[in-house]
């Protein structure tokens, strides 16, 4: 750190004799990260960069950190996994960054919590999921909601269970994400008595699901548990409304993955009424806190320019998070010391747009706060609708809720 | 007993479909010997367009998709001239060069996708999405029929073409032997090109039937590539009752397969089924002795 500082004062000084006149300032505090802004993750990437950049432009209107003004070293990583070591290695050898805050998702992220733990630097983590429970490192937060790993499982099922639901059927993509749910879903499963009468993964590419579909109806669950990516939501969706998934389904969903973005919604319209399915971020009344509805103010108008999704609940929020997390730990610390600011990190509750966070030891949320949401009364073809307030119901964490479920899953699709 | 009746309506359904977006591949891969790996992305390029069309003018998938074949027939004219010039003239070796021309080909369609209409999804929305038909306690999705119907007039109609008019004859008697072609004073290029340009057209109705099956993205065309030639293989090369024959059997196993034993294991299916094909027949089920 000394060795930085002398560097950065050097830097000073000769800025100051080759632009003679200008004030003397402090260098600019930098931020390094690699975002998704080409490839299949960048979607998401892009509209997470536009939520920290809105942190950014606002912590410096309010006269930056300690004083310093704040600066962002972002490199694209092409949504790509061995991408990202490289761009991290760059960016503390190089670009010399103060902190880090990491890529979006929890595939390019992995391969960085060696790299961090080593080093002992700060990671602000970007909505991975379960990147640090085998490696542990102390000096890692992550700025989702989504908390103790089975949280996600056990809301749904609670959910199917107070209406009735007995056995449980299991859809899921043959990838590593959706088989994380699956995995936590069948424990859950286990524990609580629910039986499940199927349980199946479809590969990649595949084409039509009218089959699966029939198949599963076939079993007669109570409760249909799907993890699927965002190409084979809007097929699965479609093949459920068009076969019909019988009268037994108390409630459907829970895991789907693309259903959180403006463009995925918009393309699937009506298909999506009924479907109960996790989230982030949503315009109900219990989601607002202070400095939230300024928030997206200006990201909607700000992602106009940037062609990135119109809507943004999904992640943006919470990269201002990440920024307001850092912020508030500086300035409490009162330095740049990464160890002082993990510490404060762990030990106190921050208050962000997206509401208080608390960390437990591993750096994930102490409690989810991620949300299990009905999709309600939606038309085809329009984004505009998914702003106002009751086309997702927000049925769980309690202190969110906004509704309660409709079930069965038939009664709701109307 | 009903799931396996109800697997097996689906698979000759799904099948047919197969049928369609392969038929023009069993015409460029099958009877002109030109390993079209681009043809997958040349089907989501006319998908895009009738997406297109769709979308800004609000006219029907499947007009949509007539309206554009005249001009993926000019584009497969343009292509066979730049494939031939750059490879085909120049002899043995070409094969693996043109290979991986053709692969350049579909990755450059794929990011001029992307550039256009971005990395999204896309579909399309017309009175036969989205309902099912019921006979008893079957439901069978009305896009799959709309498949059906619309892939067993394509390929009889390219059947016929190819068998009853003199142009059709000429593409197959090329296939055949180029020589004798030459021989009498026929210009074997030419026809090649004009072949091409047929099974670049057909692309225009599959890709419709692409888009109304399942909803499209830029890279949707890499998981089309081992199941056309699969299919296209396994009919034997260059036959188009061979294709839809070949693309049911495909379809049906798939089926059956994923409303029994599990989903994970359909896509093994068809490789197995082209092995074991290609094990006992090894010019495919309607291919010719050579």
């Amino acid at each position: 750190m000394k060795r930085r500082a002398l560097f950065g004062g050097v830097v000073a000084v000769a800025m100051v004799g080759l632009t003679s006149g200008v004030v003397a300032q402090q260098p600019p505090i930098k931020i390094g990260m690699s975002m998704a802004q080409t490839g299949g993750l960048a979607g998401g990437g892009k509209a997470s960069l536009l939520g920290i950049e809105i942190w950014r432009d606002d912590v410096n209107a309010r006269g930056g950190l300690l004083g310093r003004k704040v600066e962002l070293v972002v490199y694209d990583d092409k949504s790509s996994a061995s991408e990202t070591p490289a761009i991290y290695s760059k960016l503390l050898d190089v670009d010399k960054v103060d902190f880090l805050f990491a890529p979006y998702a929890t595939v390019p992220t992995a391969p960085l919590m060696p790299l961090v733990k080593q080093r002992g630097l700060l990671l602000m983590g970007n909505f991975s999921f379960q990147v640090n429970s085998k490696v542990g490192h102390d000096m890692w937060f992550n700025n989702a909601p989504w908390g103790p790993a089975d949280s996600w499982a056990s809301a749904f099922l609670d959910l199917g269970q107070k209406a009735g639901g007995k056995t449980m059927a299991l859809l899921t993509a043959d990838q590593e994400f959706a088989q994380n749910l699956a995995l936590t879903a069948r424990e859950v499963a286990k524990k609580r008595g629910i039986s499940i009468v199927f349980d199946q993964a479809y590969p990649p590419n595949t084409v039509e699901f009218s089959g699966i579909i029939r198949a599963l109806k076939a079993a007669k669950p109570d409760i249909v548990y799907v993890a699927s990516y965002p190409p084979d939501s809007a097929g699965i969706l479609r093949a459920v409304n068009e076969i019909g998934i019988g009268d037994d389904v108390k409630i459907f969903g829970g895991g789907m993955v693309g259903l959180q973005f403006a463009s995925v919604m918009q393309n699937m319209g009506s298909l999506l009424n009924g479907v109960v399915n996790y989230n982030t971020w949503l315009p109900e009344p219990s989601m607002y806190y202070d400095g939230t509805k300024a928030f997206f103010e200006t990201y909607t108008k700000r992602a106009v320019e940037a062609k990135v999704d119109p809507l943004g609940y999904y992640l943006a929020p919470f990269g201002y998070a990440s920024g307001q997390l850092l912020e508030q730990a500086v300035k409490a610390t009162g330095s740049l010391d990464q160890k002082a600011i993990a510490k404060y990190l762990h030990g106190n509750e921050i208050k962000t747009i997206v509401g208080p966070i608390a960390f437990s030891a591993d750096g994930e949320r102490k409690e989810t706060a991620t949300l299990m949401a009905q999709f309600r009364g939606v038309v085809d073809k329009n984004v505009e609708q998914f702003r106002s307030q009751g086309k997702q119901v927000i049925l769980f964490p309690d202190q969110f809720k906004s509704g309660d479920l409709i079930s069965p899953y038939e009664a709701a699709q109307k | 007993m009903d799931l396996l009746l109800n697997a097996v309506v689906l698979g000759v359904l799904l099948g047919c479909f197969y049928a369609a977006v392969s038929l023009g591949l069993s015409v460029s891969f099958g009877l002109l010997d030109v390993p079209h790996v681009a043809h997958p992305a040349f089907l989501i390029l006319a998908s895009y367009g009738v997406f297109f069309l769709n979308d800004s003018y609000d006219i029907d998938p499947l007009l949509g998709g007539l309206l554009i074949t005249p001009l993926l027939f000019l584009l497969g004219l343009a292509a066979y001239r730049l494939y031939y010039e750059t490879f085909e003239k120049r002899g043995s070796d070409a094969g693996v060069r043109g290979i991986a021309f053709l692969f350049g080909i579909a990755f450059i369609i794929e990011v001029l996708i992307i550039l256009q209409f971005g990395v999204d999804q896309r579909s399309v929305s017309a009175s036969y999405i989205g309902k099912a038909w019921r006979i008893g306690e079957m439901r069978i999705p009305v896009r799959l029929l709309v498949a059906f119907a619309v892939a067993s007039a394509l390929t009889i109609l390219l059947a016929l073409y190819l068998s009853r008019t003199f142009m059709g004859r000429a593409i197959r008697a090329v296939a055949q032997d180029q020589e004798a072609l030459r021989l009498m004073g026929a210009n074997p290029v030419r026809i090649k090109q004009w072949a091409f340009g047929i099974a670049t057209a057909v692309l225009g109705i599959a890709g419709a039937l692409l888009i109304i099956v399942a909803p499209v993205d830029p890279t949707l065309d890499r998981a089309y590539i081992g199941r056309t030639f699969c299919v296209v293989v396994m009919a034997g090369l260059g036959s188009m009752t061979g294709t839809l024959i070949a693309a049911i059997i495909l379809g049906v196993a798939e089926s059956i397969v994923l409303s029994t034993v599990g989903a994970s294991w359909a896509p093994a299916i068809s490789f197995a089924m082209l092995l074991g094909v290609l094990a006992i027949r090894p010019q495919g089920l309607l291919g010719r002795r050579s």
